[in-house]
């Protein structure tokens, strides 16, 4: 044996070759032409024994400022919030993450059945009654909402608010320009949607308009209004959502939205530098045999007992091919766990006691800045909003590292009327002290 | 394992009042929430996540687990997925507090040690697949086959040739390689396979042209057979003028035995959590970086991970750029664990798995042949594909046979696909598989087949030891039930 996880000695290679019918093992290779077989070695670092492998892991990772290390006031998407100690304990299972797709429903009940309380969830929260199974991240979902809108209605145009996460928007234009489909950006008015502008440019040809609730600045939109405007010449209403928002907020739903996709890395996920987190996706039961994605769905067995099945898979790219409604194959189902978890341990209770902690502190946070004298951007938000400083905010954000903190976006790097603008947010782990040292830090900014 | 009830859901197990959390304390001044949100914002019924004790929550997932089949469980030979022992050491290095709090959108200073794994990983894949430029933003296979395939059409469009408008897809490919060609904007042409399992290249010559825009193919292919006239192949589809896509999913097969590069191909996409060992996790997250060729590097997404001497830089000077395909940095927890991977195994051990890999794969095949049908008869590379046509007469389906062998505490091989081999049974042992699991497995196959002749129904009515027995998928989509409704709800709706 070569290495611990190799298990096959020679004694054994040669006892197979043998049962193969070949001398050397380099026979089983010979049909590679000759011209282009690899003969040298990869050059690639040389094997580490796992102590001195982790020790030199830890070094680098010792190398970044997290918010272990820090106190963070950034989001923009991804957020330090609170992760109950289960949800590590029982994704560490390995029954869970060694599995694969579960297509042998036998032996995968505990997957599916896990993937159908996450489906639940979601429809609980949006206020949709079909939820997926999960997606990537929330803008690959928004996106795939916006191919699957102009897909449905056959309409080659969307309408996407620039308040939505500027990265949302990059992929969501990346999206349509595979399938030909237009891109119209309805500007800001403030830290808002221009609602004046929006309905202006929807047309007969807009087969959806596309917002963010709350949008990338914290602020809560207008989806009544919004709704109205995209429905009025039958196009569909997409709203990108924050799920822990959603325990308080009236839910897309309910304001008549199609389709509502979103990230759950609110619920469990840690930041881990951007991904994996979890892309969600619901919607209306009119677009079910539409959406994207695995479904669980519930049936019996051969006695009557109640278990789980991946189903509708007509939709998909496996049975479909060149004719599916998307190409997506895995989900994020061990992500999908954790935030089941994390929502399940917060339960009914915890969820709305969370969302109110952020929408309390960052309104204690904004009226603190206001106090001392900053100018404050956006009027009803959620966890986060924007502050306007004295000078570059990417060069701001190095000098409090000195001081212990992570600052908030540099919205200029986004928006040109926003340099020297901050995006802070605020979560239910921000102390009161904290906030406070960080508004009397950023002081020597103001102005 | 035997029969055992349904568990409840965990909204069944819910009681009022109960909880599993433990918030910080709002330590602020407070205001009443309708004093800062709009009435109409504020959500009138509370949506109905469960209520449930820590104990109990522990219970419920630990109930459904022990009714989950992982790779740690027992074999897992499901071909195309490779199914390789997933290394703790990896799940040690994901959790790091260093990485797995580090935030995407801080300033390059204080994200130097991500930024050092995503380039040093590049540099290693870069290596392994012998491609010029590595992006792995992609957040898994069918998104990296659609990355690529977006710059390979920005790629002709950039060259004003607008007309190269198909993908060839060998008719033995994965459902995402034609899915992945339709959401890029292309459409799909099909070559034949001969009889030997390859590309038919007559039929190739036939369907290239100058509307081509790409081939992609999975070498060794689905049926685990390596495409030997892979050079000529190269020559037809340049020679019209269309780029050569490899599908990673069988890159487990060749590592320092061929390089993509070396074989002609342009871009590439490999499934870390295949190859690299970045686990499946009951159906993801993945992750899907591809490799191009200099000639299309300036059309990857943006930004690119880039070194100036002792400090790792994003690089978002690239005006062709196809754009963003995923947020942030793609699926960095995943690239954790393909990286340690990598490192803990060196030049000489990716060597080693490949040959075992293949090795394992031949030593089944040649052991089952003759009781199941082997379509293709040829040294297969790290999996293969057989025919349960024998037993189908016999009158077992292959579904059948996947079923038995749950009885015989084996996941089943993948079956029905790859489509052109009838009742296809696909086998994928991978290197860390020892020869006493392969010999179990064999005799677990060869009884079956004597089951088929001997004792039909005990095959027929498969599984008889899970704890469920065989679902009613035809119910299932037809009167979709995708949530728990409360038996109040159903009695209100009704």
């Amino acid at each position: 044996m070569s290495h611990r996880y190799l298990p096959v000695t020679e004694k054994d290679k040669k006892e197979m070759l043998e049962a193969i019918g070949v001398s050397d093992i380099s026979e089983l290779f010979s049909d590679i032409p000759e011209s282009v077989r690899f003969e040298s070695e990869l050059n690639i670092k040389p094997a580490k024994d796992e102590y001195s492998l982790l020790r030199e892991l830890n070094k680098i990772a010792s190398k970044n400022i997290t918010s272990t290390t820090h106190s963070s006031f950034l989001g923009a998407g991804v957020y330090d919030h609170y992760i109950p100690s289960v949800v590590d304990s029982i994704i560490s299972r390995s029954e869970f993450y060694t599995a694969y797709t579960p297509y042998q429903p036998e032996v995968s009940q505990g997957e599916l059945q896990a993937i159908f309380e996450f489906q639940t969830l979601i429809s609980e929260l949006t206020g949709l009654p079909v939820a997926n199974s999960s997606m990537y991240d929330g803008p690959t979902a928004f996106a795939e909402g916006a191919t699957m809108a102009a897909g449905t209605t056959r309409k080659k145009r969307i309408v996407i608010s620039e308040s939505v996460h500027p990265q949302s928007l990059e992929v969501v234009k990346t999206y349509c320009a595979g399938q030909n489909i237009e891109v119209v950006v309805a500007p800001l008015d403030g830290t808002k949607t221009d609602l004046t502008k929006l309905d202006e440019l929807v047309n007969e040809d807009t087969g959806a308009v596309l917002v963010q609730y709350p949008n990338f600045f914290g602020t809560i939109e207008d989806l009544e209004e919004i709704e109205r405007i995209a429905h009025k010449h039958k196009g569909l209403f997409v709203v990108n959502s924050n799920p822990l928002a959603l325990s308080l907020l009236t839910p897309p739903g309910e304001f008549g939205a199609d389709i509502v996709t979103g990230d759950t890395q609110v619920f469990g996920i840690p930041a881990q530098f951007g991904g994996p987190h979890c892309g969600y996706f619901a919607a209306t039961k009119k677009l079910m045999r539409r959406m994207p994605g695995r479904l669980v769905g519930q049936t019996t067995d051969d006695e009557g007992r109640r278990g789980f099945v991946l189903t509708l898979q007509a939709r998909e790219q496996h049975i479909r091919r060149e004719k599916a409604t998307s190409n997506i194959c895995s989900n994020q189902a061990l992500n999908a766990l954790a935030s089941s978890i994390a929502m399940s341990a917060l339960g009914k209770r915890g969820a709305i006691e969370m969302a109110e902690a952020n929408i309390q502190k960052a309104h204690y946070a904004k009226e603190a800045f206001k106090a001392a004298g900053f100018k404050v951007l956006g009027d009803v938000n959620f966890n986060e909003f924007v502050v306007k400083l004295n000078k570059d905010v990417t060069e701001i954000n190095d000098e409090l590292y000195d001081s212990g903190f992570i600052g908030g976006y540099d919205l200029g790097l986004s928006f040109d009327e926003y340099r020297n603008h901050m995006l802070v947010a605020v979560t239910e782990l921000r102390t009161k002290a904290e906030i406070d040292e960080f508004v009397e830090r950023l002081g020597e900014y103001n102005g | 394992m035997a029969r055992k009830d349904a568990s409840p859901l965990i909204f069944e197990r819910s009681i009022a009042d109960r909880f599993a959390y433990s918030l910080p304390p709002v330590d602020v001044e407070t205001k009443d929430i309708n004093s800062l949100l709009d009435d109409k914002f504020i959500r009138k019924t509370k949506a109905e996540l469960p209520e449930i004790s820590e104990l109990d929550l522990i219970r419920h997932y630990t109930e459904l687990s022990n009714k989950n089949w992982g790779i740690d469980t027992g074999f897992y030979p499901l071909g195309s997925c490779t199914m390789k022992y997933n290394p703790k050491i990896n799940e040690k290095v994901a959790r790091i507090d260093g990485f797995a709090t580090s935030h995407p959108l801080q300033n390059e200073k204080a994200i130097q040690g991500s930024l050092e794994i995503v380039h040093d990983l590049q540099e290693s894949l870069k290596e392994i697949t012998g491609m010029d430029e590595i992006s792995l933003q992609s957040a898994a296979g069918a998104q990296g086959e659609w990355t690529a395939l977006m710059m390979i059409k920005a790629y002709h469009e950039a060259n004003g040739d607008h007309n190269r408008t198909k993908v060839i897809v060998p008719d033995s490919a994965h459902g995402t390689n034609p899915a992945s060609a339709t959401v890029a904007g292309f459409d799909t042409v099909t070559v034949k396979s001969n009889e030997k399992g390859l590309v038919d290249i007559e039929d190739l010559k036939r369907v290239v042209g100058d509307d081509t825009a790409a081939i992609m193919l999975t070498n060794p292919n689905t049926l685990g057979l390596f495409e030997k006239d892979i050079l000529e192949i190269r020559d037809i589809v340049h020679e019209a003028g269309g780029k050569l896509y490899y599908d990673g999913a069988n890159l487990n097969a060749i590592m320092s035995k061929v390089r993509p590069g070396d074989m002609g191909f342009d871009a590439v996409h490999l499934n870390l959590h295949k190859t690299f060992t970045g686990p499946h996790g009951g159906g993801g997250p993945g992750s899907g970086p591809i490799g191009v060729k200099a000639d299309l590097a300036k059309f990857l997404p943006k930004p690119l991970i880039i070194k100036e001497g002792d400090t790792f830089k994003l690089d978002y000077d690239l005006p062709q750029s196809i754009g963003r395909v995923k947020p942030y940095f793609g699926n960095f927890g995943i690239y954790l664990r393909a990286y340690t991977y990598i490192r803990t195994m060196g030049p000489d051990g990716l060597k080693k798995v490949s040959e075992d890999a293949v090795l394992n794969a031949n030593y089944i095949m040649r052991r089952l042949e003759g009781t199941y049908e082997l379509p293709f008869d040829q040294h297969c590379k790290h999996e293969f594909v057989l025919s349960g046509s024998k037993q189908k007469k016999q009158g077992a389906r292959t579904l059948d046979v996947a079923k038995r062998l749950l009885d015989y505490s084996f996941h089943p091989p993948t079956i029905y696909f790859p489509l052109n081999v009838e009742e296809a049974l696909m086998i994928e042992p991978t290197e860390t598989e020892s020869k006493e699991t392969l010999d179990n497995f064999i005799d677990a196959m060869l009884n079956i087949a004597k089951e088929v002749e001997e004792d039909l129904d005990l095959v027929l009515e498969a599984p008889h030891n899970t704890v469920i027995g065989r679902l009613d998928e035809t119910q299932a989509a037809r009167k979709p039930v995708l949530r728990f409704e409360r038996e109040d709800i159903i009695e209100e709706k009704k």
